[in-house]
């Protein structure tokens, strides 16, 4: 877990230092002269050596104190917690309602197993995740929120009551329609991969219902993966989705990488970056843990 | 001696599979339908077809031939008439151009075979500066396509020698590779590739590069877990009795074994990257704006909606899903085909 932070830290940092370009450049715009990088360079510690670059570096994720954005001079880690909350009021629905139809429509994918009204579920999950994301917003948006004028065009409020019900219904459904097809058809397979086993042969031959198998007995031991892939979507909740914020025009932490990017505003990258490393490695942590209460016989090492 | 056996069985492994394949008919569909996006997207790179995508062919927004009748003010639709616009003389009192009318009838009338008549119906219609839709819809396919196809070789290339020698030395190797394979993952996909663009610039090749360099992770787990359980093959044990050295059992005697899961990598790549370079270049970090790909096109397209010309959007989505999902049908075959004891995801 560590090491990996410190890899993911090393990673950032080289590839900013070696294949950003000047810092000093970006910042001094077209009035380059000589003084101002000096300056610009001095302030950002680019004229002290490598060692000691990683080491402010090291130092601003400790404090998580990434200092002030190039373009807005705004505190960088008070624009993380802003945005991201944002991304998450947003994401949050998204997460959990399709924790709860996937699951439920993988239930019932498995009770259909082997016919023909299955094979034609994985068929439709296949074609409607292999259809890009742009075309369900771009269109979602052009019909549901222009043309038939059902939800509103694009937005965001100040008030988070206003923003659940008005701004960010539609943006959810659409997220939805995307996210549902690959993880019903993940959760299919485990819990028809938990079908085959043996204790559901056991179960049923003592003469527990259909009913009683799948929700008890293999729900319960699929439920390991199917918790692992909705835990594991948690640190992603925070940066929300590039497309879904800039299409709808959602203050989050997904446009603010996206204009990040743009402006070359590297402190903000690396401050996402970095910090959603480290919410992975929590989930990854947190993830273990569950798995210890879900199952007992797992042992932490 | 070995490597003889090996040949034999491996070619026959191959026309088995592909036995499998052509007894599919959803694999005989899609294959079918990925022939012509190649041989189209071929024929678009030699310059033979859609080599004029970028210039003026019709007027502004020209009508699709399937929707002639809708509303275009410079087409045939138009409710602007000709005599509407007689210079009168106090039409020339305001227009400054008034003067000029009769030198620019006599330079048109001079030039008129220079003078290029746009056309008002288009195949599948004109965007906003009359370029001919079919012909930005196949450039754009045969880019979208050439990166997609580039980037996965890139990826799978780097997946499979990483995985290769972390599954085959274990040890010291695996770990600082797993240790590498932390570090790419632990930081989601599409973040990872936005940093990488966010220091590597705007370009064609710095796209692939980037999709390349950021996309091996899937294969270099594969790859590695296939290779823990080769390494102590009886094969691998003879070759190396034999005094082979480790590159020649890993690369000549391991990784035919692998080749059909290489394979399999290789064309779920292809899908994902397409649609990651769709998404950058929406987000305009993808292809620059002097070319053309279908992400680029269905970023132009949300401004033409609002006014109501969807026929861009039409062929582009329809061209682009067509492809993919016959893409993942194929996929799907192909793995059935090649590694039939797996199960399907």
């Amino acid at each position: 877990m560590i090491p990996t932070l410190i890899g993911v830290v090393l990673l950032v940092f080289f590839l900013f230092k070696y294949f950003g370009g000047d810092p000093a450049a970006v910042l001094a715009g077209k009035q380059l002269t000589a003084d101002k990088i000096a300056a610009i360079r001095a302030q950002l510690g680019l004229d002290q050596p490598v060692i000691v670059q990683l080491l402010i570096f090291v130092k601003q994720i400790l404090t998580f104190d990434f200092g002030r954005s190039w373009s807005t001079n705004e505190v960088v880690s008070n624009m993380l917690v802003n945005r991201g909350k944002v991304s998450l009021t947003v994401m949050a629905q998204v997460w959990f309602l399709d924790a709860i139809i996937s699951v439920l429509l993988a239930v019932i994918a498995a009770y259909l197993k082997g016919s023909l009204s299955e094979r034609l579920i994985t068929g439709i999950c296949t074609a409607a995740m292999s259809i890009s994301l742009l075309l369900y917003v771009v269109i979602g948006q052009y019909f549901l929120g222009f043309k038939w004028a059902l939800f509103p065009v694009m937005g965001w409020s100040e008030s988070f009551w206003v923003n659940v019900t008005r701004y960010s219904p539609l943006p959810v459904l659409l997220m939805l329609a995307v996210s549902i097809a690959p993880s019903l058809r993940l959760y299919r397979t485990f819990l028809i991969e938990e079908l085959n086993q043996d204790y559901v042969r056991t179960a049923r031959a003592k003469g527990a219902g259909d009913h009683r198998v799948m929700l008890v007995h293999v729900l319960r031991n699929a439920a390991i993966p199917i918790v692992t892939n909705i835990a594991m979507a948690i640190p992603g909740l925070f940066v929300g989705s590039f497309v879904i914020e800039q299409v709808f025009s959602i203050p989050g932490l997904g446009r603010e990488v996206v204009l990040a990017v743009d402006r070359s505003d590297f402190p903000v990258i690396k401050a996402i970056t970095v910090s959603l490393a480290m919410m992975t490695m929590l989930a990854n942590l947190g993830v273990d843990l569950l798995y210890k209460w879900l199952d007992p016989r797992v042992q932490l090492k | 001696m070995s490597m003889n056996g090996t040949n034999t069985r491996s070619a026959s492994f191959w026309i088995q599979a592909w036995k499998r394949l052509l007894a599919d008919p959803v694999a005989r569909i899609c294959g079918c339908i990925l022939a012509i996006y190649l041989v189209v997207a071929l024929l678009s790179a030699t310059g033979l077809i859609a080599k004029g995508w970028n210039d003026e062919v019709g007027v502004s927004y020209a009508n699709p031939v399937f929707a002639p009748n809708e509303p275009n003010p410079e087409g045939d639709t138009s409710l602007i008439r000709e005599d509407a616009s007689v210079t009168d003389d106090e039409t020339k009192a305001i227009d400054p151009l008034a003067p000029k009318y009769e030198e620019i009838a006599k330079l048109e009338r001079t030039n008129a075979d220079k003078v290029t008549v746009l056309q008002r119906l288009l195949p599948l219609g004109g965007d906003k500066t009359g370029r001919d839709v079919l012909a930005k819809t196949i450039k754009a396919g045969q880019i979208s396509i050439a990166i997609g196809l580039a980037a996965s070789f890139i990826a799978v290339f780097i997946g499979v020698v990483l995985g290769a020698f972390s599954g085959y030395f274990g040890g010291k190797v695996n770990d600082a590779l797993e240790w590498v394979y932390n570090v790419f993952t632990s930081v989601p996909y599409i973040l990872l590739v936005l940093a990488f663009s966010a220091v590597l610039g705007k370009g064609v090749g710095t796209v692939i590069l980037v999709l390349g360099m950021t996309g091996w992770t899937g294969t270099y787990r594969l790859i590695r877990s296939e290779y823990i359980k080769h390494r102590d093959r009886d094969y691998v044990q003879a070759a190396n009795a034999i005094g082979a050295s480790h590159l020649r059992m890993m690369f000549l005697h391991i990784l035919p074994n692998v080749s059909h899961l290489i394979l399999i990598q290789l064309s779920q790549e292809v899908i994902s990257f397409i649609k990651a370079e769709v998404v950058l270049s929406f987000l305009g970090f993808g292809v620059p704006v002097d070319l053309i790909s279908w992400g680029i096109m269905i970023s132009d397209v949300r401004s033409e909606l609002v006014i109501g010309k969807w026929w861009q959007l039409a062929s582009c989505a329809t061209a682009m899903s067509v492809f993919v999902v016959a893409f993942s049908f194929f996929t799907d075959s192909l793995r059935d085909a090649l590694d039939p004891k797996s199960s399907r995801r």
